[in-house]
């Protein structure tokens, strides 16, 4: 299904490729020569056949711009993105978990206030926005870390690490606010119940009883919210990369964009999407560990 | 509505940027593509000199500075407000208005769920910034175009609200009683089940109308938006990037002005459904 909505949004919005490849000056038969020589002057369903049979044997075509493998492109793009996403989801989770049952616990009160205004301003502030704020304080003013740019675990841990703190920080705040928030309703919800007042009736401490019986009994929708919080991390990295001048994923969909790159913006989409619908499968899979009453 | 906090600040500062919108030839500002080699980057409350279109040279205080054209941020930062409003309302405007029409056919026709909704979770699949990067660079970047592609990815989201509420009101004995009538579907499905959605649908309308602020900026920031002459916060912000070492304040006026607005319509949304829906303010 998503295949043939990647497929359909590039070729049924009005704008030849074929044209746009050519320029402005060239004649209708150079045109048509070129149409035919990537197989648009073939029926819709056929085009689809074509590609689809290609794509399900891993060809994702050519790249008009780099002129290699659009598979090929994908792959030297990928250690900075994954290295990106996963420092910002570990962050994400390791802060994020502890506030919401944090302001669970003390619902109402100031820490929990504070938490609710710094979700729904984490909501609000613009990725490049709050990336340049960063750059301007801990970079500028502060001098702690690099402005830009991009180090591979290969030549060093520690440049690889210093180049990533302050992306994913910048990423991690929005994925913070979703996640804080949830976190927080679902403990605030097991804690009404019956079996809380129980531990508590047993002289459990108090942090056995928040983590053990409050937040393993709320897990899964916060396993819910990440599997959501991946698409939105996905827009995020194609943002922060600009920022920070990372060569990964996201400039390279930003690139191909710039430079009408069609083989390359379909690979990348496509790519991305199967990303995010293979995560939540494995969340939805998940759920299994997280809440032995759910069977598949 | 107006007991509600979160309603009064929001509304309150979306009243004021609208009046900056509106009000923004009388606010102290030059026309917003004006340029002059004379007054590149200026700091902040620097006065420089400004050439109008006529030729005449205008004495002018750089109340934000100016840009590495000499253009005055000030009065792009304002003009930029009304992109960014307009923005945001019509692909709301435009969201809303698919997503009730799918969702109400999903919801009420029976045989049209089944095929929609798998339609609705593919594009759902893909996301949302990617939909409009590839919308905006398939289509010459205009105003519809960039509000189309916004909207594009919304509309999933506003289906399957309307769908859900359409299955449970369907039920209801009025709904019943209209069929047992012999009225038309059509007058059932506008007439009866869509006034009943009202409420959650402009708390949505919000929130979408926040995404598409914010996701125009983006689009413009990458340079796949809106025209770069054309005063929007996103091409401002793009523009002042490449100095921004030397001179922020191309990148922060217009962040500041962006993180408001976005900040303003969330908290509207926020009051709006803790007033209108307090059943759905519970459960987060």
């Amino acid at each position: 299904m998503v295949a043939v909505l990647v497929f359909l949004l590039l070729r049924l919005t009005p704008g030849d490729p074929a044209a746009i490849m050519a320029g402005d000056a060239a004649s209708t038969e150079q045109i048509e020569r070129i149409r035919a020589g990537l197989g648009l002057d073939k029926p819709i369903v056929v085009q689809f056949g074509i590609w689809l049979g290609k794509v399900l044997s891993g060809d994702l075509g050519e790249s008009f711009y780099f002129r290699i493998k659009v598979t090929t492109l994908i792959a030297q793009r990928l250690e900075p993105t994954f290295a990106l996403a996963a420092l910002t989801i570990l962050m994400a989770v390791m802060v994020s978990i502890p506030l919401g049952v944090l302001a669970a616990w003390r619902y109402g009160g100031w820490f929990d206030r504070a938490l609710m205004g710094f979700s729904v301003l984490g909501f609000s502030i613009p990725v490049f926005v709050l990336a340049y704020l960063l750059i301007w304080l801990v970079s500028l003013k502060l001098g702690w870390l690099p402005v830009q740019g991009y180090h591979r675990l290969a030549d060093g841990v520690l440049p690889f690490i210093e180049h990533l703190i302050l992306p994913a920080t910048t990423l991690s705040v929005i994925y913070i606010a979703l996640i804080a928030r949830v976190t927080r309703a679902s403990v605030l919800e097991a804690l009404g119940e019956d079996y809380i007042r129980t531990a508590r009736a047993k002289g459990l401490p108090e942090a056995r009883v928040l983590i053990r019986h409050a937040l393993a009994n709320a897990a899964v929708p916060i396993a819910t919210v990440i599997g959501i919080g991946i698409a939105i991390l996905i827009g995020g990295v194609v943002v922060t990369e600009s920022v920070y001048a990372i060569p990964g994923l996201g400039r390279l969909t930003v690139d191909a964009v710039l430079a009408r790159d069609f083989p390359t913006i379909q690979g990348v989409i496509l790519f991305f999407s199967l990303i995010t619908v293979a995560i939540n499968l494995l969340i939805d899979l998940s759920y299994v560990f997280l809440d032995p009453r759910i069977r598949y | 509505m107006w007991h509600n906090w979160s309603v009064r600040i929001g509304g309150g500062a979306l009243i004021v940027l609208v009046a900056i919108a509106l009000a923004a030839p009388w606010l102290g500002t030059v026309d917003p593509t004006l340029f002059d080699a004379a007054s590149r980057d200026l700091r902040p409350g620097e006065t420089g000199e400004i050439s109008t279109l006529e030729g005449d040279q205008l004495k002018h205080r750089f109340l934000m500075g100016s840009d590495s054209f000499g253009r005055d941020i000030y009065s792009r930062v304002l003009y930029g407000t009304r992109v960014s409003l307009i923005v945001g309302l019509a692909a709301a405007l435009v969201a809303l208005t698919f997503g009730v029409l799918c969702g109400l056919s999903a919801g009420y026709l029976r045989w049209l769920d089944g095929p929609l909704m798998r339609v609705m979770d593919g594009i759902m699949a893909i996301p949302a910034i990617l939909i409009a990067i590839a919308v905006v660079a398939l289509w010459r970047a205009s105003l519809p175009s960039v509000v189309i592609a916004i909207a594009i990815p919304e509309i999933p989201r506003v289906t399957r609200l309307v769908r859900s509420l359409v299955l449970t009101i369907r039920e209801e004995p009025y709904v019943e009683a209209a069929i047992a009538l012999g009225t038309p579907t059509a007058k059932i499905m506008f007439g009866h089940i869509l006034p009943n959605t009202m409420a959650p649908l402009l708390v949505q309308g919000t929130y979408i109308c926040a995404f598409a602020i914010l996701l125009e900026a983006i689009l413009s920031f990458l340079g796949v938006g809106l025209p770069p002459e054309i005063p929007t916060w996103g091409n401002i912000m793009a523009e002042g990037r490449v100095q921004f070492v030397a001179y922020p304040h191309n990148v922060f006026f217009p962040g500041v002005f962006l993180a408001v607005t976005v900040l303003a319509v969330n908290m509207f949304g926020d009051g709006l459904r803790d007033t209108l829906d307090p059943k759905m303010a519970k459960r987060l």
